[in-house]
C-alpha cells in the first residue's frame, strides 16, 4: 500500500501536466505550410543571403508567399531548383551562371607606403590612409573577403586573393566586403579579366605598379568585337560583347589583361 | 514576512550568491548564448519566466502535495516535471510568437529543463523557507521572489557577458584563445569579482 500513495501523486502531476500542455499546444499551434519544409530541405542551407532572404529559411518563406522566385538562388543547381520550382508550380526561369572575379595584379609588386600594424582586416587598414600600399585602388591582402566567403572560394595566393570558379556561388558577400571594391560578378563561361581598378593616369599608375592598367588604348584598338573600352583611365570589358578571344591579352603592355585558369 | 526580508533576497540571489557567478549553475547556456546581446537577453527572459513560474508551482506541489503525504524523496522528480511542462510552454510561446528567435535557440530552448538554475531555485527555495518540513511565515512570497531575483542575476550575468564577447570580437586575440577559451576565462574573472561581493553580511 505503501507505494501507492507516491505513484498516484506523480502519477496526478503528470496527467496534470500532460492535459496542460496538449490545451497549450491546440491553442498555440502554429501552422506550418508542408511545402515550406520541403522547399527549405532542397535549399542548400549554407544562409548566404544572396537571393535577398533572410537566409534560406527565409528564402523559402518569401518562395512560399510569391516575394521571391526560385531562380534567386544562386548556390542550388539548376535541377534543385527546377523541383522548388515544381513544388511551387512555377516554370524556372534561366539565369546565367556567374562568377567572381578579382579585379587587381598588384599584390607583393606592389610596395608598401608604411607599416601597418593594426588589425588584420582589409576595411580596417582601409581606414588608415585608404590602406599601406601604394596604390590606392589595390588590394591589401588582409583576406577580408576569404573570411567573408561562405564556400571557402577564396584563398590567398602570394598576397592576392584567388577565387576557385568550382566552389565560387556568385553570392555577392565579396563584391560587398572589400573596402576597395575589386570584385566584380561576371558570367562564368568568359574568362579575359581586366586586373586593375586605378583610375590615376597611366604615369601615376606606372609609378607604383608595374602591372596595372595605363590606359593606353591598345586593347581598345585592337579588340574586333568593340567589347573593351578605356573610360577614366581604366580598360572595361563588355561582356555581352567578348567572346574571350585573347587578342586584348597578347597586345597588353603591362600585362594587366589576363586570361582566367579555368 | 517584512520589506528587509525581500530586500536581503534581492541582493543575495542578484550579487551576493549570483546564480551563474558564484553558484556556478546553468553555465551551459551561458557560454552558449552569450555571443550576442539581444539573444542573450531573450534567453534571460526565458529563464525568469521559468524560474518565476516554477517557483510558484513547486512551492505549491511541496507545501500542499509532498509534505502531507511524507513524499519529500519525490522532491527532485516532481520538480523536473514541473519545468519541463513550464519549457514546453515557453517553447511553444517562442515558436508561435517569434520564429527566428526559435531557430536561433535550437537545442538550447530545450536544455532550460535541464538548466540548473532552474532546477536550483526550486530545491534552494525549499531549503531556504521550509523550516523542519513546515513552511515559514510568508515563504510563498520569498519563494516567488527568489525564483524572480535569481532570474535577475542570470540576467545581469548574461548582459555583462555578452556586452564583453560582443567587444571582444572586434579585437585581434591569439587563434587559440578564440571563441570558448576566451569566454572561459572571461567567465571565470567575472566570478572573480562576484566573489567580492562575499563580505556583506545582512
Amino acid at each position: 500500500m505503501e507505494i501507492l500513495i507516491p505513484i498516484l501523486t506523480l502519477g496526478f502531476l503528470g496527467v496534470i501536466f500532460g492535459i496542460g500542455l496538449a490545451i497549450a499546444s491546440k491553442k498555440l499551434a502554429v501552422n506550418i505550410d508542408p511545402r515550406l519544409e520541403r522547399i527549405h530541405g532542397l535549399l542548400p542551407g549554407s544562409n548566404c543571403g544572396a537571393c535577398g532572404g533572410a537566409g534560406c529559411f527565409g528564402f523559402a518563406e518569401d518562395l512560399l508567399s510569391g516575394k521571391a522566385k526560385a531562380s534567386a538562388c544562386r548556390v542550388s543547381q539548376e535541377e534543385v531548383k527546377e523541383r522548388i520550382a515544381g513544388i511551387l508550380g512555377q516554370k524556372l526561369e534561366k539565369t546565367a551562371k556567374l562568377v567572381a572575379v578579382l579585379h587587381c595584379n598588384g599584390g607583393k609588386k606592389v610596395k608598401n607606403k608604411f607599416v601597418y600594424d593594426g588589425i588584420a582586416d582589409c576595411v580596417a587598414a582601409n581606414l588608415v590612409l585608404k590602406g599601406q600600399k601604394e596604390c590606392v585602388f589595390g588590394c591589401l591582402g588582409f583576406g577580408t573577403c576569404v573570411s567573408a566567403c561562405p564556400f571557402g572560394a577564396i584563398s590567398m595566393e602570394n598576397s592576392l586573393p584567388k577565387v576557385d570558379p568550382a566552389k565560387c556561388k556568385a553570392c555577392n558577400k565579396c563584391v560587398q566586403a572589400c573596402p576597395k571594391r575589386l570584385f566584380t560578378l561576371i558570367p562564368s563561361e568568359q574568362s579575359v579579366v581586366v586586373s586593375c581598378r586605378s583610375l590615376n593616369m597611366g604615369k601615376d599608375v606606372k609609378y607604383v605598379c608595374p602591372v596595372g592598367c595605363i590606359a593606353c588604348k591598345i586593347c581598345e584598338k585592337t579588340c574586333k568585337f568593340d567589347a573593351i573600352h578605356v573610360l577614366g583611365n581604366l580598360a572595361y570589358i563588355d561582356y555581352k560583347k567578348c567572346t574571350s578571344c585573347g587578342g586584348c591579352v597578347k597586345v597588353c603592355p603591362s600585362k594587366t589583361i589576363n586570361i582566367l585558369a579555368k | 514576512m517584512n520589506i528587509s526580508q525581500f530586500l536581503t533576497i534581492f541582493i543575495s540571489a542578484v550579487f551576493i550568491y549570483n546564480v551563474i557567478l558564484s553558484r556556478f549553475l546553468g553555465l551551459c547556456s551561458f557560454v552558449a548564448i552569450s555571443k550576442e546581446t539581444k539573444p542573450a537577453l531573450a534567453m534571460s527572459l526565458a529563464v525568469m519566466f521559468v524560474t518565476t513560474m516554477s517557483s510558484i508551482l513547486t512551492w505549491l506541489i511541496y507545501r500542499f502535495l509532498l509534505i502531507p503525504f511524507h513524499l519529500e524523496y519525490l522532491r527532485t522528480i516532481s520538480f523536473i516535471l514541473v519545468i519541463a511542462t513550464f519549457v514546453q510552454l515557453v517553447e511553444m510561446i517562442i515558436r508561435k510568437i517569434a520564429p527566428p528567435l526559435y531557430r536561433f535557440f535550437g537545442i538550447y530552448l530545450p536544455l532550460i529543463t535541464v538548466n540548473c538554475a532552474v532546477l536550483g531555485v526550486a530545491v534552494l527555495n525549499i531549503d531556504m523557507f521550509f523550516v523542519k518540513g513546515k513552511a515559514m511565515e510568508g515563504s510563498f512570497y520569498y519563494s516567488v521572489f527568489q525564483g524572480i531575483c535569481v532570474g535577475l542575476g542570470y540576467t545581469l550575468a548574461m548582459l555583462l557577458m555578452s556586452g564583453i564577447r560582443e567587444r571582444l570580437e572586434l579585437c585581434n586575440i591569439p587563434k587559440a584563445l578564440k571563441d570558448f577559451p576566451l569566454a572561459f576565462i572571461i567567465a571565470s574573472i567575472m566570478s572573480l569579482a562576484f566573489m567580492g561581493f562575499n563580505g556583506f553580511k545582512f
